[in-house]
């Protein structure tokens, strides 16, 4: 698995991501700035990781969703290359058109620091196939704008084509208001492109990846998309 | 030239953050507010005087990186 994990000014996650990618494909990812234009020869993953890019100036993500790297990135999923955005990550997808909707203010209206409950909704994407469907997985969440909204066309789209493929749910795997943590429309937490090589999910589970955080929930993810590309450590 | 862009949020999308503030002045007693809707304004100032040119380039700014279109509208303000 060649990862590039792409960094923008302001964000913070990408050492916890580049952990977690080596420690499944048993190879370090490549660190590439904003500012390059491209990517890597051989990139098989992006990832574009959490943080705060720009301060948040403007609109979450707005900003780095402009950056040079960018066009290459969109060029990489054009070609069906695989696309992971997590966090402002997903927020950056969503402003750059890779992913419909937009990521608003939390309906509580504050930031959001602990752990959610994710139902998996798909097992049959190179995401997700780290999973079983219906599969309840504990995974940290940090942000004030993760309340995804979009039209009711793009919603109907994205219920028919299955491109749902996490949602805030009870420890049981329930889709309740109670734990739809900030306010999402149809409690979506992750979702796919039309094509499907694109994921945007707002949690992080490059956070739960190791024995001695206390979970290891995230581990699916990685171990899947490591499985996808052959390159699983076991 | 001066210019505005005003951009503010679609109708039917939720502003969480409009209504914090529509409650905040109702707890103030402002008299007679029934709802608030927040948005942002962006001064711009254009080089040249031709208004034409100017129009186009704000609309440009407002289209690529002002407004989220999926979520905002804008209007554009010369002079």
């Amino acid at each position: 698995m060649n990862a590039a994990v792409v960094v923008f000014p302001g964000i913070n996650r990408e050492r916890d991501m580049a952990r977690a990618l080596t420690l499944f494909s048993g190879s370090a990812p490549t660190m590439v700035w904003h500012a390059d234009t491209a990517l890597p020869d051989g990139t098989d993953l992006v990832v574009v990781p959490g943080g705060f890019s720009y301060g948040d100036y403007l609109r979450c993500g707005a900003i780095a969703a402009r950056a040079p790297i960018m066009d290459a990135v969109r060029a990489f999923a054009a070609n069906g290359g695989l696309v992971l955005g997590v966090c402002n990550g997903f927020q950056i997808l969503c402003e750059a058109g890779l992913l419909p909707g937009a990521l608003m203010r939390n309906a509580g209206l504050k930031f959001i620091c602990h752990d959610a409950y994710l139902r998996v909704e798909r097992a049959d994407t190179p995401f997700t196939q780290g999973y079983k469907k219906g599969q309840v997985i504990r995974v940290p969440v940090a942000h004030g704008e993760g309340n995804y909204v979009a039209d009711s066309e793009t919603l109907a789209r994205l219920e028919g084509e299955r491109r749902i493929v996490f949602r805030y749910a009870s420890p049981d795997g329930m889709i309740d208001p109670e734990w739809n943590i900030n306010g999402s429309i149809y409690a979506i937490a992750g979702i796919l492109n039309e094509r499907g090589n694109v994921l945007g999910m707002m949690p992080h589970p490059e956070n739960h990846v190791e024995a001695q955080i206390g979970c290891t929930d995230g581990r699916g993810l990685f171990a899947g998309l490591a499985q996808h590309f052959g390159s699983s450590r076991g | 030239m001066k210019a505005k862009v005003f951009v503010t949020l679609k109708s039917g999308i939720l502003d969480p953050q409009g209504k914090a503030i529509e409650g905040a002045l109702k707890s103030l007693g402002v008299d007679g507010v029934l709802s608030v809707r927040q948005g942002k304004v962006f001064d711009i100032e254009i080089a040249g005087d031709d208004r034409q040119r100017a129009e186009a380039a704000l609309k440009e700014a407002a289209d690529r990186l002002l407004a989220n279109t999926v979520i905002e509208n804008y209007r554009v303000e010369i002079g």
